[in-house]
């Protein structure tokens, strides 16, 4: 243990952790400054103590919104991950039909976020839209303005355009690693299309899937921008999600004390389900 | 187990196949026996794998047939041939235990459960994995994977052959010799057809009773490792097997007498219509190294331990002599030719002698 400490290292990371502290802790320590304490404006600041918490959690329409936000992960997750295994196995393997394939997937991941909700926003308007034009046309009763059904299957048809993409290249990338004996070697077994999936291609796949649900659920549960532009939260609170509601509350009705308290809350929330996520991981590449 | 028929069979991995070049396999037409035990043996791209994916359906020939047991089953799949083929990277289904692993290929052929209980039993005994069945699969060493993917062959006992990829190449050389001796124990016991591609001529030579030398698409030689040795029909197997290879050089024959430059070289006989290019090859191992013959001077001696490897020029040419671990180069170093150990190539195919 002849380890020379060299103490000028510290320096080197230096600008590193003077950055992180103006972008992230200093922020992050006004959060919990205001969560604690009550204000009027004119920058009279008092003492609130654990109000601002209390109010939250015995709130229906903090819970209501996290239920909003668990359904919707819940949801997306149930229909992008299979769809996505679903797309990457039937994608080509070999010849020019793997550009275009990797092209058209990654189009929808290149588009600003906004942007997306802008397009669906457009494409579901029962005047104007392509989609909600003609479903109305063909006689379905479809206005995701009105109807709180019609906007939460706006906003997951959105997420799941915008983001199955993802799944897709991961688990591809996950299959196209899979060396050809092993399917030589199950044919030569006998192996049906079914077995050939649950015993080579799963178990391939199956740490490149533990990242992308981990990637789509944290993405989805923290999801903003997209139902914003589409829904604006609405029609009544029927999207409002955490992240939504949390800027109603601390830029809409600039309650600084109440919207800290729960931007810390969501964060706290997001790191434990981030840490059980690492945690389920971790231990499940110690098992192998 | 079956008699293969391989007839005719031609391939090219290209769609409009032109040129003779164009043909990874360029015309094989050879039957295994059989229970035979035989070795593809050549260099990478001889188009070896390519004939053993024929065989096991993985591949479907361009031209020619195939038969089992005189049955056509060219058009045939994989699964239908009942062909075991064990790769040169193990596969082992990771997320199974050994004793799922190997009843795996009878489980998806609907055998009842008993029977396969009893089956693979068997066959972890025969691979010696018995006091593994329960584990899972990853966690095993290189060799036990091979183990593995041998024995889901082994485990389906009315396999018409099982073929081998190039099995041991991730195995360590002592496992090698190990995993090769079983194979042939099992061969003796049960009587598999097995065929056996490879790159190395001493897994090939010690596997086979008969082995099959490939070059540039096409048999070139098949026979026991003694004829290989004695007797290559091509120049090309003189230098792929034996180590150091055949000498080959450039001669004018007249009678039974060769002209190597100055040098005359008596023959055994009289080579019947050789015309072309005339080569003569004697394999160092009869290239005998004393005070008479024809002058040659030496330029390297190595020691591979159980014998000498000299190495010379003689009237200009390379040539290789194996010389006794205690015999030492003379002074004058001659070199004669042991008329035994002569053939003689037209146009690099041996050329039979008469008396």
């Amino acid at each position: 243990m002849d380890k020379t400490w060299n103490n000028k290292a510290w320096f080197l990371v230096l600008p590193v952790l003077v950055l992180v502290a103006f972008t992230a802790v200093i922020p992050l320590m006004t959060v919990v400054n205001y969560s604690v304490q009550d204000t009027f404006g004119n920058n009279v600041f008092t003492w609130a103590g654990t109000e601002w918490f209390e109010e939250l959690l015995s709130s229906s329409r903090f819970w209501e919104a996290m239920v909003r936000n668990l359904i919707f992960s819940f949801i997306i997750l149930a229909i992008e991950v299979p769809l996505g295994i679903f797309i990457a196995l039937n994608m080509p393997k070999k010849g020019w039909g793997v550009p275009v394939c990797l092209v058209l997937m990654s189009l929808p991941l290149l588009i600003p976020w906004n942007v997306v909700g802008t397009i669906w926003q457009v494409f579901g308007r029962s005047d104007i839209g392509l989609m909600g034009y003609y479903l109305n046309a063909i006689g379905i009763d479809y206005n995701y303005v009105q109807d709180p059904f019609d906007a939460w299957v706006t906003i997951i048809i959105m997420d799941v355009w915008h983001w199955t993409s993802l799944v897709v290249l991961l688990c591809y990338a996950g299959l196209v690693s899979i060396p050809d004996a092993f399917y030589q070697a199950a044919k030569i077994d006998g192996a049906s299309r079914w077995a050939v999936f649950r015993y080579i291609q799963l178990p391939k796949m199956q740490r490149v899937l533990l990242i992308a649900v981990l990637l789509r659920f944290m993405d989805s549960f923290m999801i903003y921008t997209e139902p914003f532009v589409v829904t604006g939260g609405g029609p009544g609170n029927s999207t409002t999600f955490l992240s939504i509601d949390l800027v109603k509350t601390a830029l809409g009705q600039f309650d600084l004390g109440p919207a800290a308290a729960m931007s810390l809350v969501y964060f706290l929330i997001i790191l434990l389900l981030s840490w059980v996520f690492y945690t389920v991981m971790t231990n499940y590449d110690a098992e192998r | 187990m079956a008699r293969i028929d391989v007839n005719h069979v031609r391939h090219s991995y290209l769609p409009n196949p032109q040129k003779e070049a164009d043909f990874a396999l360029r015309e094989v037409h050879h039957t295994f026996e059989d229970g035979g035990a035989y070795a593809l043996l050549g260099p990478s791209g001889c188009g070896k794998t390519t004939l053993l994916n024929i065989i096991s359906g993985l591949l479907h020939p361009s031209h020619g047939k195939l038969l089992f047991n005189g049955r056509d089953v060219t058009n045939l799949s994989t699964q239908e041939r009942n062909i075991a083929q064990v790769f040169q990277f193990p596969v082992i289904y990771d997320t199974m235990t050994v004793y799922d692993n190997l009843a795996f290929p009878l489980r998806n052929r609907g055998v009842p459960e008993a029977d396969v209980d009893r089956k693979v039993r068997e066959t972890l005994e025969m691979i010696d994995l018995a006091s593994w069945a329960r584990k899972k699969a990853r966690g095993l060493t290189a060799d036990q994977k091979q183990k593995i993917s041998l024995g889901r062959g082994l485990v389906r006992s009315d396999v018409n052959a099982i073929l081998f990829d190039e099995p041991l190449t991730v195995i360590d050389p002592h496992m090698k010799w190990v995993l090769r001796s079983q194979l042939k124990q099992l061969h003796r016991r049960f009587g598999y057809t097995m065929v056996y591609v490879t790159h190395d001529q001493t897994e090939a030579l010690t596997f086979a009773d008969q082995v099959v030398v490939m070059y540039d698409g096409g048999i070139v030689q098949i026979g026991t490792p003694a004829e290989l040795f004695e007797r290559p029909r091509h120049t090309f197997v003189g230098y792929f097997i034996g180590s150091p290879g055949m000498n080959v050089m450039p001669v004018a024959v007249e009678g039974k007498t060769a002209m190597l430059g100055s040098q005359r070289i008596e023959l055994p006989g009289a080579p019947k219509a050789a015309s072309g290019a005339v080569e003569l090859g004697i394999r160092p191992e009869y290239v005998r190294l004393g005070r008479d013959g024809m002058a040659v001077s030496v330029s390297k001696v190595e020691d591979v331990g159980r014998h000498k490897v000299v190495r010379a020029k003689l009237e200009g040419r390379d040539i290789a002599a194996v010389i006794g671990e205690d015999e030492t180069v003379p002074a004058e170093p001659k070199v004669r030719f042991d008329p035994a150990g002569i053939n003689i190539y037209a146009d690099s195919w041996r050329v039979e002698m008469g008396a």
